[in-house]
Parts: C-alpha cells; structure tokens; sequence
C-alpha cells in the first residue's frame, strides 16, 4: 500500500511538471499575448513603448527561460496574480474549487446511488436488464451541453421553476439548492450509466454464486441477499468507475459551469484561457489536474482496502 | 443484434451526410447563405425543420454538418486506430523500460481531465505554427490531431494486453521457431488475432470524439462558423433558448445518435469476440 502511494505520487509529480511545461508552450502559441492586450486598450502606445514593456515583463526572453523562471515563482509559493480579474491567481482559485466540489460531490452522490439502484434493479428484475441496458446507453451518448440546454429550456424558460443559471444572491441552503439543482442534475443524469452498467454486471455475476444459494437457503429474505450479501461484493466495481473516471467528472463540470455560469474551476479555465489570463489559466489547470489523480489515488485506496486481494 | 442496430444507426448517418447536396437540390435553397427575413421561420414542407437565426435551413445545416462531425470521427478513427495499435505492440512486444514508459505515458493522459486540456490545445493559434487557419478542412484536421493525441490511449492499452496474450501462445513460438522474423510474427500472426479488441477500442474512441469534437465546437474552439457543425449549432441555439427551443433539439439528438450507434458497435463486437 505504501509502495502504491508513494509511487502514485512521483507519477503525479512528474506529471504535473510535464502538463505545465505542454500548457506552456501551447500558451506560447495562443493569438495575442498581454502586451498586445494594452496596445488595444491604448492606441498611444508606439512600437518602442510596446518593445519597452515586453522588456520589462520578461515578454522578450525565450519561452523556455519564462518557464523556468515561473516553475521557480510556483516552487516558492509566488503565484502570481490574475490578469482577468486583477487580484492574486490564489484568490480566485480557492472559492472556485470550493464551488466545483460542491457541483461535483451531489452529482456523484446521486449518479452512484441512482445508478446502482437502477442496477440493482436490472440485476432482479427479469427483462428489466434490457431496459437498463438502454437507459445506460442512451444517458452515456448524451451530450453534457445538449442535456444542460434541454433542462434550462424545460425548467427555466418553458416551465420558470428553476433559475437557468449563476449563483444564489440570497443567503440560505433552499436559494443555493434552487441554482444547484439542473447543474447536479445534469452531470448526475450523465455520470449515471457507467454506475448502472457495471453495477448490474457484477451483481448478475454474484447472483449465480454458490453463497447466495447458501442465504437463500437459510431462509434470508430476497432483500436481504441481494443487499446484505451480494451489494458488498459487486460494490467494487463501483468504487472502479469512480477510480477511472475523476478525469471524466471534472470534463463534464467544464461543460456544466460554463452552460449555467457558476463560477467554478472548469469556467474558470475555460474563461482565463478565453480571456488571455495565462497565468489563472495555467494554475487552475494545474489544480484541477491535481485535484483528479488525487481522487483517483483515493479510489485506489479505497478499493484497496474493500477488496483485500487486490493488495495482494 | 446490437452490432447490427449500431450499424445501421452510423449508417443512416452517413448517408444523410453524403446525400446533403442532393437534398439541398431538392429543396432548392443554401444552408450557408443568411436570409434575414425568414429568421425562425416555424417547420413547412420548404424548411422541414424550420430555419435558424439566420435563416437557414436547419435540417440542411444538420446534413452538411454530418460530414464535418463524422469527417473528424474518421479521422480520429484512422489515426488513433493505427497510433494507439503501434504503441500497444511495441510495448507487449519490447517489454521492459519500452513498455514502463509508454504505459505510465497512457496511465497519466487517462488519470487527467481531458476536456481542459483538450481547450487549451484547441485554443492554439496555428498560425502561429505556419499552418493554415480558418478553414473548414484545416479546423477539421487541427480537431482531429488534438484528439488522436488522447485518443490513442484507449486502443493502445486493449492492443497491448490482447498482444501480450497472444505473444504468450505456442503459436507464436513455433513462428520464431519456423524461422519467421519479428515483424512477420507481429504483423501476420498477432495483429490479426487482436482485431477484435482493437474495433471495440476504436469504436469506442470514436464516441469520444465525436463527443470531444461537439463540445469543442460547442465552446467555440472546434470548427468555427459559417461551416456547419453539431456542435456550433448547439451554441447558436443555446442562445435563443426563448425563440427557438426547438433549434436546440436537433443537433443534440444527431451527437445522441452518432454515439449510441458507435457504442452499439463496440457492444456488439464486444459480444461476438468475448
């Protein structure tokens, strides 16, 4: 156990470096860089007063020579500031995140639990696996964006219960919910099928085992098998999806935040990349990658700790 | 069964893209023209589905840009399929340091968040690179290149662990043993026995990219207007969510289908060869 996490880490580490190294060439290449900004904003300037600040910010050293000397800024605790929202980069970082995990922890709650009930339901039920089948299917094709506008033109144009979109104004959970619920919704509706999908298969596959003919002979009520003896078992395949697809969860918070403009970490970076802020761009990228293998090792472990074998 | 309704869903996909120009003959007008005083003109036998803000016709909209979405799918199909297969047999086949490097290179773009960076490479001015910009057919290919970057993964790690199996075969040893060089083990002996996982992999790459390349033009950094995709479609349409509802159902409902049907596909496959 220890062997994985410490290895995971170094991993994590080395990819780290190599994502911001690919992010900063790319931004390297990216239209207009913030002198260019400042020539727009200030026809006064001359090409000598743009030459000058390109000197002064460091604009005219190579690329590589800016990368080094940032990766030595970050090292030191030194991120910079945002050029969008002219504050420090971690000022707007922090509330973002908090905001994304919010988005993120009640869609995952409901997709999980949603979705292996629905499993659950097509492991039992006979015929209904088909039906699950096809829900899983249909829910996985979806486009995150398409599902986001559909909701807001049924519950916020057509029907007005919900607001289409941004943050709560007024303090108290109920207003928050009111502006949580289509976001969660929709990364909930489209995250559910892996769960049902894999749920079912492993609860099929621990329904023909010979310990569920055991309980069943002891006269254990068909509920009580199916939760109390075969969920535990097909509950690692859960913990699986969760593991492989963080990377998938925090995609789909991109698309979502940006559709109903809650100012978390995916608009965040989608807005400082829009918007020229290289530096928030840069950052938020950075933390968001962290955030995903982070998860993603915390699955491991835990699936590490369900599943003794796989210790093994 | 699935492979077959997959099959056909794809299929009538295609054919729709490839009969555009007949269908826009027949009704008679350009998709890629404005017609300002037909905006949102409600669905008749002269627009079946209506027209945009522009007043273009939807469903012609929809058909041309079949050919851009399922264009960028082929595309990634061929790349990602020959990449990722590549890389999949040199590992199982090299071991060793070869093989650590590639996986671990596969493991950490799969741990990552791929839209996020998927915006950043698309927000790469190519022009800057000296290549062309602006154009249907370079967006088409700047698409497709960003996604086969991530893409491959998916087909490089079914290959490799179906390889390994089949390296691991007495038939592959009695090759080496006949005299039979490495490449023709690999190419003549493995490659065909691992066609199986390889479709449902690429099949399966393909729904992604059909998704990622949506999105993307969803976001604006994928193919850009006036050329027609699903995608910029839907971001058209989203911000006239209070006059036209129903220009936002189509395109999402074309994406739905073209993934369903590729993940029918690899379902299907999946079932004849497991």
């Amino acid at each position: 156990m220890l062997r994985l996490v410490l290895g995971r880490l170094v991993q994590i580490a080395v990819t780290l470096v190599l994502v911001s190294a690919a992010t900063w060439l790319a931004m390297g290449l990216m239209p207009g860089d913030p002198i260019d900004l400042a020539l727009m904003s200030d026809p006064q300037l001359t090409a000598a007063d743009a030459a000058r600040l390109r000197a002064l910010h460091g604009l005219d050293q190579p690329l590589r020579a800016r990368y080094l000397a940032w990766a030595a800024a970050v090292l030191r605790g030194e991120f910079g500031h945002s050029r969008l929202f002219a504050v420090p980069a971690a000022q707007v970082l922090w509330p973002a995140l908090g905001s994304t995990l919010v988005l993120l922890g009640w869609s995952l709650l409901l997709a999980a639990g949603l979705g292996v009930l629905l499993g659950a339901w097509g492991a039992v039920r006979r015929g209904a696996a088909l039906a699950v089948d096809g829900i899983a299917i249909l829910a996985q094709s979806t486009p995150t964006f398409w599902l986001g506008i559909l909701l807001v033109i049924l519950f916020a144009v057509q029907l007005g219960w919900l607001p289409a979109g941004g943050t709560a104004e007024a303090a108290g959970a109920v207003e928050a919910a009111r502006f949580l619920l289509l976001p969660v919704a929709t990364l909930a509706i489209v995250n559910l099928a892996a769960y049902a999908r894999h749920s079912m298969a492993a609860l099929q596959a621990e329904l023909g085992a010979d310990y569920i003919r055991t309980a069943r002979m002891k006269g254990l009520s068909e509920r009580a098998v199916l939760w109390r003896h075969a969920f535990p078992n097909a509950a690692i395949p859960v913990v699986t999806v969760l593991a492989l697809d963080a990377g998938g969860l925090v995609s789909g918070a991109l698309v979502t935040e940006t559709i109903f403009a809650r100012p978390g970490m995916g608009k965040l970076i989608y807005d400082a990349i829009m918007g020229n802020d290289y530096n928030l761009a840069l950052l938020a990228l950075l933390l968001a990658a962290l955030v995903t293998m982070l998860a993603t090792l915390a699955a491991d472990i835990a699936q590490r700790l369900i599943d003794p074998r796989l210790s093994r | 069964m699935r492979l077959r309704l997959g099959l056909a869903v794809l299929g009538a996909l295609l054919l729709g893209a490839v009969a555009a120009p007949w269908v826009q003959a027949w009704l008679g007008h350009d998709p890629f023209t404005p017609d300002l005083f037909n905006r949102f003109a409600a669905p008749s036998a002269d627009h079946p589905l209506g027209t945009d803000d522009l007043g273009r016709d939807i469903l012609l909209r929809l058909l041309f840009g079949a050919r851009v979405s399922l264009a960028v799918a082929f595309a990634v199909a061929l790349g990602a399929t020959g990449l990722g297969t590549a890389i999949g047999l040199l590992a199982a086949w090299a071991g060793g340091w070869t093989e650590a490097v590639l996986m671990r290179l596969a493991d950490g773009l799969l741990a990552l968040p791929a839209l996020p960076l998927l915006v950043v490479l698309a927000a790469v001015d190519t022009g800057r690179l000296g290549l062309p910009r602006g154009e249907a057919l370079s967006d088409i290919i700047r698409i497709a290149a960003i996604l086969v970057a991530f893409g491959w993964v998916g087909v490089a790690r079914l290959a490799r662990a179906a390889a390994l199996t089949q390296l691991s075969l007495d038939y592959v040893a009695a090759a080496r043993v006949a005299g039979a060089s490495e490449a023709r083990v690999l190419f003549r002996h493995v490659l065909p026995n691992i066609a199986g996982p390889i479709a449902v992999a690429t099949a399966l790459s393909v729904a992604g990219a059909i998704l990622a390349e949506s999105t993307l033009s969803f976001l604006g950094l994928g193919i850009q207007p006036p050329a027609p995709s699903w995608g910029n479609m839907l971001s058209t349409a989203q911000e006239m969510v209070f006059s036209a509802p129903l220009a936002a159902v189509w395109p999402g409902l074309a994406i739905l289908l073209a993934v369903a049907g590729c993940t029918l596909v690899a379902d299907g496959v999946r079932q004849r060869v497991g």
